[in-house]
């Protein structure tokens, strides 16, 4: 639900989502009837492990179908879209941060922020990423491998590279859990300055209260996710 | 970034087994690189000796034996024809408007094991030799041609000259027989001429004026090896017709050979399905470092299935993680294509003076072959069949699931 005058850049409508389990039972894991994020907002999604925070984001990146229901990204319908129309739209409008980093481990620094831009439509453009890797404080770092970068480094880069392909929305999952208290909230920091310099909408997915108390809308997932509360 | 670089990055973070993968292939293409070279210059030295002049004369018997030991000195010489078939062919009006130059050639004696053989002046101021692409003149690197009247002159090919260290002004006393250490020492024949390479046999062989020939055995009539016949047209009807009336000439009592023809037999005969043999060979042990390269990969995919979902995370469609696997193979198979290329040329280099002591055919490493162009294709059809398997697991790849999994 927006709170401020901003133009939708995602909106859930009836968005579900179940496995099917062993003994033929559906394991339902998404149940959220609305749920909308505006251009620019900063949300932070609060919710307990198990509540389905990671698949929702997988759903909204287009990594996963719902099982029903509709995700639109900035007018656009990806759950109408066909697979490969749905990673090209992922490619070029979604950044994406992952809880583990997900590096790849023989490119450099600067190589894995490159991939974030390699896939698109949009020229590859070596700048921005010399230029992001200089925003999140790496700029001696460029020619170093992920096994050679502190976690904390690592996580910058995973920043970085989610920036790259200058995206609409950045989902960015449980970002500190694998930081040490004393990079956790220079992650945080630099994800939401960063997202705001660039007028990037942001979905934070978090487990801690320190963190979601930072940010002006924090929404528990457990509230909005009916398939939770029916648990 | 290109795919081929992030494929390239893949076989670098498992350099290891990579490196052994493409080596296994780098042996295979290395065997079919020899095969190929080494065929291609045996057929390409053989087609060239036999050419120069259109018809071997000589004792009936084994067409084949006739051109072995008159072209190449392998083998046992014929035996012999009056060498009145030679003044014959030269005079005669029935042969006249068709030969051009009929050439006395006469075996059976050696120097170190090269073959002495008697001739005369026509030998190298009439006949030519062919360079693979025309026929050309001889040429001398030192000195000249043995002068007619002189019977003890000789001249020299390449080989012999380096080998043998006859040079210009240099004597030497031929032996009795074909092979080196035999029979029984000759008088001092003397070095006038060296004759510049020519890729052929006769790099390979001794040239004595044939008069001295028949002075040093002392024989009671004049007799041949054989007789190398230039034709003076090239109507096909002659070359083809001519053979079989000289074969069929009551009064010569000999028969007249196209050495290309005996070439092309033993050529595509027995040398090419020796070949075909070694190259099947050769292609199978290619074919097996192939499914090493699957094996390879596709033992990589279980650990690899993580890496591919942060790749399609980050947009990559299906289609693209599938191509990112088939470059690799590709990359392995070329770049192990490429190693063996190099080998292959080396080995071949490395085994150039074996070669040419055998058959006096000189390789190189960098003689290449227009066959091995077949190389690239071929492997980049078989690096992408046996990467297809490793390339539809990755396109098949969960990547919900393989992202939550531990990397």
């Amino acid at each position: 639900m927006l709170k401020h005058n901003l133009l939708p850049m995602l909106e859930l409508f009836d968005v579900k989502k179940s496995f099917d389990q062993p003994d033929g039972t559906e394991l339902h894991i998404l149940d959220i009837p609305e749920f909308e994020v505006g251009a620019g907002e900063q949300v932070v999604l609060v919710g307990r492990s198990g509540c389905g925070k990671t698949t929702l984001l997988h759903v909204i990146a287009g990594i996963s179908r719902p099982t029903s229901g509709r995700v639109k990204i900035d007018g656009w319908d990806v759950t109408l879209m066909e697979e490969a129309e749905v990673d090209q739209f992922r490619a070029e409008r979604i950044g994406y941060v992952f809880q583990t980093f997900n590096l790849l481990p023989s490119f450099t620094a600067f190589e894995n922020v490159l991939l974030g831009m390699t896939f698109g439509r949009v020229k590859v453009e070596k700048d921005r990423a010399r230029h992001l890797l200089r925003r999140v404080g790496l700029e001696h770092r460029l020619t170093h491998k992920p096994p050679m970068l502190s976690v904390g480094e690592q996580q910058r880069v995973a920043v970085a590279r989610a920036l790259a392909n200058r995206p609409q929305l950045i989902l960015a999952d449980e970002p500190t859990a694998n930081v040490d208290m004393g990079n956790q909230q220079q992650v945080i920091d630099l994800i939401r300055e960063t997202c705001r310099e660039e007028n990037v909408a942001l979905i934070l997915v978090t487990h801690a209260p320190e963190v979601a108390e930072q940010f002006e809308r924090v929404e528990y997932l457990e509230k909005i996710n009916r398939a939770w509360a029916s648990r | 970034m290109s795919l081929w670089k992030i494929a390239w990055r893949s076989i670098q973070q498992r350099a290891f087994s990579s490196a052994l993968t493409a080596f296994s292939m780098a042996l295979g293409v290395a065997l079919v690189v020899a095969v190929l070279v080494i065929y291609g210059v045996i057929d390409q030295s053989f087609r060239r000796s036999a050419q120069g002049y259109d018809l071997i004369v000589g004792a009936k018997g084994s067409a084949l034996e006739l051109v072995l030991s008159t072209v190449y000195h392998l083998g046992r010489p014929a035996e012999t024809i009056p060498y009145t078939v030679c003044d014959r062919l030269n005079k005669e009006s029935k042969y006249t408007p068709v030969v051009d130059i009929a050439v006395p050639v006469c075996l059976g004696d050696n120097y170190k094991g090269f073959r002495v053989i008697g001739t005369t002046t026509a030998m190298f101021d009439r006949l030519k030799w062919f360079d693979g692409d025309k026929l050309k003149n001889y040429e001398w690197d030192e000195g000249g041609n043995f002068a007619a009247d002189e019977p003890f002159q000789a001249v020299v090919g390449a080989v012999v000259a380096r080998k043998a260290g006859l040079n210009v002004g240099k004597s030497f006393p031929p032996q009795h027989g074909i092979a080196a250490e035999r029979g029984k020492e000759h008088s001092e024949f003397q070095v006038v001429g060296v004759l510049k390479p020519t890729g052929t046999a006769t790099d390979r062989a001794i040239y004595v004026n044939i008069e001295g020939f028949y002075q040093l055995h002392a024989e009671p009539k004049k007799e041949v090896t054989a007789i190398l016949v230039s034709l003076s047209t090239d109507d096909p009807a002659v070359q083809k017709g001519l053979p079989t009336i000289i074969s069929r000439d009551p009064n010569l009592n000999v028969q007249a050979v196209n050495p290309t023809d005996q070439v092309t037999r033993l050529l595509e005969g027995i040398v090419g399905n020796l070949q075909r043999i070694l190259l099947i060979l050769a292609v199978l042990i290619v074919i097996v470092a192939g499914i090493g390269v699957m094996v390879s990969i596709y033992n990589s995919m279980s650990d690899r299935r993580h890496e591919i979902a942060i790749i399609r995370a980050l947009g990559a469609k299906r289609r693209t993680v599938m191509a990112i696997v088939l470059l690799e193979s590709i990359l392995l198979a070329l770049g192990g294509g490429a190693i063996g290329l190099a080998l292959g040329h080396g080995l071949t280099g490395a085994m150039s003076g074996v070669i040419e002591e055998q058959t006096g055919v000189a390789v190189s490493a960098l003689q290449f072959q227009l066959s091995e162009l077949i190389l690239v294709p071929g492997l980049i059809l078989l690096a992408s069949a046996v990467g297809f398997m490793p390339a539809v697991v990755a396109y098949r790849t969960d990547v919900a699931q393989s992202l939550i999994a531990s990397p």
